[in-house]
């Protein structure tokens, strides 16, 4: 049985955490990322839940704590966003390579400078090289779904790495939307009992967790932790089919928006996938054969999935809510090696957009169908990456 | 020791035996080797105190031997040993 309520983006994080009723959390105050928190900190104020909650000095100290947590055999959760994920970073890398199963909610938010509290994706995209698993969140009952999903993605033996679960910063976090919340129990009986290995509080059987790794064997963990990675792609697809039996909504790695005959293309993540749907179903009115691939697991990245979703098109563009200096979109590069692991080749086009919470419009991802127009006809003639709605 | 591939080992660099740091042999970090004379040790057990690497073994109160699997060749027994007994040497213990 589900129950429909209005949640925020925040809320609807913090009520799954509730269902989830991890054992320890740990967590620092920023902004958008601040109310989740909050929230949660009512319910163990109130007897909510059984979590032991821990207020810390600072995000490095979070992570800390959570490693710390996880590393004793407790279900450890977190969440902060940008400049406080910055923060984390050290630790961000050892929660993974120590192989701990951390949840921890990203609430999408530019990583300064100059100073800006508002929405893009610098800031998880930042950690993409640091060994977590990375689900981006479209609204917020996909965000509640993915929370509680990721508990269980985590966990699996084969994986045993760390989930971060993101969604976007205000346009999300602070937004009311109509959220499904399943029932306390059928949340419980979905993620199951943790049964931590090799913990620090098994006294019976001790051991020692993160000792100095050097030459002779430091290659040969990193190779597992590969490994660990590569397994997460089947055991999302696995966890999300479960999921999707429960509770009527399906997810995959990748979603599909009106792809079947579509010979233009966008690529998107986040809410932007959202606007893109509307503007897809406007043109479509029009007899514009478009269509949308959503990107929902970014880490691992879906390669063989990518590819034969974009295998039929004539031209596609790659919409990023974040920069690599120097290089261009991180999704765009990773999209555009997919296609050259199928040898493929479809001229393809990258829009940074949305930089500190630029608005996305209808009219400009409309703008971006149509310049896919001339690209069909005549390839990408000139520029590889254009500015969305930047001022010259 | 051979040392195994990623597929053999505990997950995340975590040891799982406790203790099994026996196993490692620091003996093979030796550059110098201390060589006991036994007719100059008067069993003071200086040595004994400063080694780092417990790589004195002592029996019934008495110097017996060096533990060669663990001592790494650092010298300060040879250093302590009392200059009138002098009875550690330290000696070239391979070819560099």
């Amino acid at each position: 049985m589900s129950t429909i309520i209005g949640l925020t983006g925040n809320e609807a994080v913090a009520e799954a955490m509730r269902q989830i009723n991890p054992d320890v959390v740990a967590a620092y105050p920023i902004t958008p990322q601040t109310e989740l928190m909050h929230k949660f900190a009512d319910f163990v104020a109130n007897g909510k839940v059984d979590t032991e909650m821990i207020l810390v000095e600072s995000e490095h100290s979070a992570m800390s704590a959570s490693v710390g947590a996880a590393a004793g055999g407790a279900r450890a959760m977190t969440a902060t966003c940008a400049n406080g994920l910055a923060l984390m970073w050290e630790i961000v890398y050892i929660a993974a390579s120590l192989r701990l199963p951390i949840v921890m909610a990203v609430v999408n938010r530019a990583l300064s400078g100059p100073i800006n509290i508002h929405n893009d994706h610098s800031d998880s995209m930042g950690c993409r090289d640091s060994g977590w698993i990375q689900i981006y969140s479209e609204n917020s009952q996909e965000a509640y779904d993915n929370t509680i999903m990721a508990v269980k993605i985590a966990e699996n033996k084969d994986v045993l790495l760390p989930v971060m679960v993101t969604l976007d910063g205000f346009i999300l976090s602070h937004t009311l939307e109509r959220i499904e919340i399943l029932d306390d129990k059928q949340v419980r009986e979905f993620i199951g009992e943790y049964i931590p290995q090799n913990h620090l509080l098994d006294i019976n059987h001790p051991v020692t967790i993160g000792p100095l790794d050097l030459q002779d064997y430091y290659f040969e963990h990193k190779r597992q932790e590969a490994e660990a990675i590569n397994n997460a792609l089947e055991v999302v697809e696995e966890v999300s089919f479960e999921y999707s039996r429960l509770t009527g909504r399906n997810y995959d790695v990748l979603e599909l928006y009106r792809m079947e005959d579509a010979e233009r293309a966008i690529v998107a993540l986040g809410s932007t996938a959202g606007t893109v749907k509307f503007t897809v179903d406007s043109l479509r009115e029009n007899g514009e054969k478009v269509g949308m691939i959503k990107l929902r697991l970014f880490r691992p990245f879906p390669y063989k999935e990518i590819y034969e979703a974009l295998k039929n098109v004539k031209s596609f563009a790659v919409l990023d809510k974040c920069i690599s200096f120097g290089y261009g979109g991180p999704v765009y590069g990773e999209i555009k090696s997919a296609l050259y692991n199928y040898q493929a080749f479809i001229p393809a086009v990258n829009y940074i957009y949305g930089l500190g919470g630029r608005d996305i419009k209808p009219t400009s991802i409309k703008k971006v169908f149509d310049e896919l127009k001339h690209i069909t006809k005549e390839g990408v003639n000139g520029k590889l990456i254009h500015y969305l709605d930047v001022r010259e | 020791m051979k040392e195994k591939g990623w597929k053999e080992i505990p997950i995340g660099g975590t040891i799982v035996e406790p203790g099994n740091a026996v196993e490692y042999k620091t003996g093979s970090w030796r550059t110098f080797k201390p060589i006991w004379h036994k007719d100059r040790c008067i069993h003071c057990l200086i040595c004994w105190m400063y080694c780092p690497d417990e790589a004195i073994i002592v029996e019934n109160g008495k110097f017996v031997r060096f533990d060669y699997d663990y001592c790494k060749g650092c010298g300060i027994c040879a250093n302590e040993c009392p200059e009138k007994a002098n009875a550690i040497e330290m000696v070239l213990d391979r070819k560099i």
